[in-house]
């Protein structure tokens, strides 16, 4: 008896150890990944681009951060924070024994001097950027005080809970002050931090390479070298991926997926995006002050039709402004169905039986959330005309499409919103709030003003309370479908693939593709 | 002869003072404000002028532009607005790469051209002369994102000779001072990297040469035609010269004038940089560059490339006019 369990013992111990042995990770190799686009630069808080921040993000680290695939704060640099009961205070404790690249010791004066020189303008360095974010994340913060080497302090103008998101935001990673001192105005391409890579070099339009950081406090990352590599067109990026000459990719034509798919030496891999497209319908402009029209119209449009069409397998229809993965999303609520027949009795009703004309603008350039604008458009253009109303489609470049939009100069206008932070605040607030709702500034560009959601989402910001912060935002998501400023087309993933041999390659929820944990099997 | 030259070169001066007037009013006049692009969907009020003021966009033009002759002046384009980058650094980055691939693909532009043309002017109206026209045509109108994809297809997936695209091997460090990797690895003694560059150099200088190649084929032909009837090709040929000699000494050189011009042409035009075929192989050159520029309205990066295009033009039409007193020794400037 006591041979048989021996033997069954050792059975079980060697299967065992061919089912671990097969996913041990290996340490060493070196992964290239291709992309379209060349960073900006690398100082984490002078950038707005996702191709920067997923080279900073590499380099640098903030006091907080976002857990794998969710929008959860976890701590990075910090190990545990309090918020005083008026939550204007916030107070972190920070990690110890953790250095930069540099050797510079990480400690409570690099914090502040990381944020200070973003928002203090008596700063030495704060002449060497422009700061772009600093508006948004640092807009509730007085002052940073350094309490001891290992505690730091944080005085807000007025209590916000979604300050903690914000520090877990690229822009508010902690940067070596030794660095930034040494390098002035060239810190963006000397780039010193304390995470799981360091900065090797970088040719312009070409390749950026970054090497395993061997003192990394949360251990030494598997891959020795990470490059990044620009590859501009995404058709060649794809065949660069199956010749093996890079080892993962994104920026895939819809296209080819579903190639990707099917090709046995490659991972495919898809995740929802924190993003919205929109139509906003402009409610200080007729007909689109009466909400029956604002709801025919979200009768007449055929969303699932479009997304099928046109997002091609990487987007889904959008119910709420926020997407299913983000905190606080209502799955209770009802989206108005496709149905002209009904939007026709709606707009009898409301007085236009024969339908009326009006305007649809739409960007004039692809954008995350919107693969094929023009397209999209035309579509919906077909929709309303089902239905009486006749739209014309106006675009203009970019920026003048942004500045004229927010000037509420349209009558119909689709856009979008990629979340900063990950918090609903700053989808819902931003985009749907009568404080952001001032023309010229606008980013509420339906020019929407409804009191009641505007206590709701102001009692959000000074709660930090999560599940009261969750019930209000629910009761939000169901105001906003009643008054029906906007229609919710879709939202769209994050998708990239891989060479099979690469090992623990996720792409997160926010935030850039993490390599700390990858590893090759080969 | 070095008057002239002299004379030539003061020229620029008022060139560049025109060029940049030019320049730098008309991108400011072109819909879009950096600022706003810069920031997106995600700009306040607050971050747009705060950044229109670093940027120094809040002050009046005439002022801007003053600054920017006064810069100029002493040697100094500003920093990118996009990357921060000082301009004179940013253009000297991504020059080389464009410099190496122009001369290659004008090297085999201007050998397969010359051939070509020269064969299909001594074989005129028989099949070789037809089938070089329908080549010259070819290489003129076909689209090179196509030609590009194919070869890539057909000499990289297929065969596996050469690699897709870049400039080298992404796992090589090789640190070229002055950004000519192929000259500086073979003067340094280094032939791995030399034979890897070369390997990704072949494919995109090949696809972007069938350009010059088209039009040096072309005009060496009908230049070649005219001089292959006059007395002197007789008279060389009565005296019992070999007809190789007769063609590539005696007429090919009396032909030269016109193609050169040709060549001087397209050798300024694709040192502009060749956006299309950068592009498609990855090339990280100063065609890009500009154009990612205008996309994001980068004015300082705007104006360094086009003066800089400018003076290359310059000093290409220069070179052209010296080279042509070396072919036809008639020609005298002084």
């Amino acid at each position: 008896m006591k041979r048989f369990i021996g033997v069954i013992l050792a059975v079980f111990l060697l299967f065992s150890s061919l089912a671990f042995g097969a996913e041990t990770p290996k340490y060493g190799g070196t992964l290239i990944f291709g992309r379209g686009g060349d960073s900006v630069g690398l100082d984490p808080a002078d950038i707005t681009d996702g191709e920067s921040t997923r080279v900073t993000e590499m380099i640098f680290e903030g006091l907080v951060g976002f857990k794998g695939e969710t929008t959860d704060i976890v701590p990075v640099l910090a190990t545990s924070w309090t918020v005083s009961k008026d939550g204007k205070v916030w107070t972190f404790k920070l990690r110890k024994g953790v250095k930069f690249h540099d050797g510079t010791p990480f400690n409570a004066e690099a914090v502040k001097f990381s944020f200070d020189r973003q928002f203090d303008k008596n700063h030495p360095y704060y002449k060497y950027g422009k700061w772009e974010y600093a508006e948004f994340a640092l807009e509730p913060l007085e002052k940073v005080e350094i309490v001891d080497d290992y505690t730091v302090r944080f005085i807000l103008k007025y209590p916000f809970a979604p300050f903690l998101a914000n520090l877990a935001m690229f822009s508010c990673a902690i940067v070596s002050p030794t660095a930034v001192k040494k390098y002035g105005a060239d810190f963006f391409k000397n780039p010193v931090g304390t995470g799981p890579f360091r900065f090797v070099e970088w040719v312009p339009k070409d390749k950026i390479v970054l090497e395993a950081n061997p003192d990394y406090w949360g251990g030494r990352p598997y891959l020795d070298k990470l490059i990044f590599r620009v590859i501009p067109d995404n058709s060649v990026r794809w065949l660069e991926l199956q010749r093996g000459t890079i080892d993962a990719m994104d920026g895939i034509n819809p296209d080819d997926i579903p190639a990707i798919k099917a090709d046995p030496n490659i991972n495919f891999y898809q995740v929802p995006a924190l993003n919205i497209c929109y139509l906003a319908m402009n409610v200080e402009k007729k007909p689109f002050d009466n909400v029956l029209v604002r709801r025919a119209i979200n009768h007449a449009i055929n969303k699932k039709a479009i997304v099928d069409a046109f997002y091609k397998g990487i987007g889904i229809v959008a119910k709420n402004p926020i997407p299913p993965n983000m905190m606080g999303y209502n799955d209770k609520v009802k989206d108005y169905e496709y149905d002209p027949e009904k939007a026709k009795q709606l707009l009898a009703k409301a007085g236009y039986p024969n339908g009326f004309e009006t305007t649809l603008w739409t960007p004039p350039i692809p954008r995350g959330y919107i693969p094929q604008p023009t397209k999209v458009a035309e579509a919906i253009q077909a929709d309303l005309a089902k239905v009486g109303i006749k739209a014309k489609i106006v675009t203009f470049d970019w920026a003048t499409y942004l500045q004229k939009t927010r000037n509420g100069e349209h009558e119909m206008a689709i856009l979008g919103w990629g979340s900063d932070n990950g918090d609903p605040d700053n989808t819902i607030y931003v985009l749907l709030d009568k404080d952001n709702a001032k023309k010229g500034v606008a980013s509420n560009i339906a020019f929407y003003k409804n009191d009641k959601l505007h206590d709701l989402l102001i009692k959000a910001q000074q709660t930090t309370s999560v599940p009261a912060r969750k019930r209000l935002y629910e009761a939000a998501q169901i105001i906003i479908k009643e008054d029906a400023p906007w229609v919710t087309i879709a939202h769209t993933s994050a998708v990239a693939a891989t060479r099979k041999y690469v090992k623990n390659f996720a792409i997160p929820a926010i935030g850039a593709i993490k390599f700390t944990k990858v590893w090759l099997d080969k | 002869m070095y008057r002239y030259i002299i004379r030539r070169l003061l020229i620029l001066i008022p060139v560049i003072i025109g060029v940049s007037a030019v320049v730098f009013f008309l991108i400011r006049s072109i819909p879009g404000d950096p600022a706003l692009i810069l920031l997106g969907e995600h700009s306040n009020e607050e971050s747009v002028e705060k950044v229109r003021t670093q940027l120094g966009l809040d002050k009046p033009k005439v002022i801007q532009f003053f600054y920017f002759l006064y810069n100029m002046a002493r040697g100094d384009l500003g920093r990118s607005f996009l990357t921060n980058e000082l301009v004179r650094i940013e253009i000297f980055k991504h020059f080389p790469a464009t410099l190496e691939l122009t001369l290659c693909s004008m090297i085999f532009g201007s050998v397969v051209g010359l051939v070509l043309g020269v064969t299909a002017a001594t074989h005129r109206n028989s099949i070789i002369d037809y089938i070089t026209t329908v080549i010259s045509v070819t290489g003129i109108s076909m689209p090179i994102f196509w030609l590009g994809l194919i070869a890539i297809i057909i000499f990289s997936i297929k065969l596996h000779i050469l690699p897709i695209s870049g400039r080298l091997d992404p796992t090589i460090t090789f640190k070229a001072k002055s950004g000519l990797i192929i000259l500086e690895s073979l003067l340094r003694g280094n032939f791995g990297v030399f034979k890897n560059a070369i390997y990704h150099i072949i494919l995109p200088a090949v696809c972007l040469g069938t350009i010059p190649m088209a039009s040096i084929a072309r005009m060496t032909r009908s230049s070649m035609l005219e001089v292959l009837n006059q007395d002197f090709i007789r008279t060389a040929r009565a005296k019992g010269l070999p007809a190789r000699k007769v063609i590539y000494v005696h007429a090919l050189r009396n032909a030269l004038i016109p193609v050169v011009t040709v060549i001087g042409l397209q050798f300024g035009g694709l040192l502009g940089g060749a956006v299309l075929t950068e592009t498609i192989f990855a090339w990280p050159g100063i065609g890009r560059l500009s154009v990612e520029a205008i996309n994001a309205r980068d004015y300082p990066v705007i104006q360094g490339c086009i003066i800089f295009f400018a003076l290359i033009f310059v000093f290409i039409n220069l070179l052209v006019d010296i080279l042509y007193a070396f072919i036809d020794p008639r020609i005298r400037y002084d």
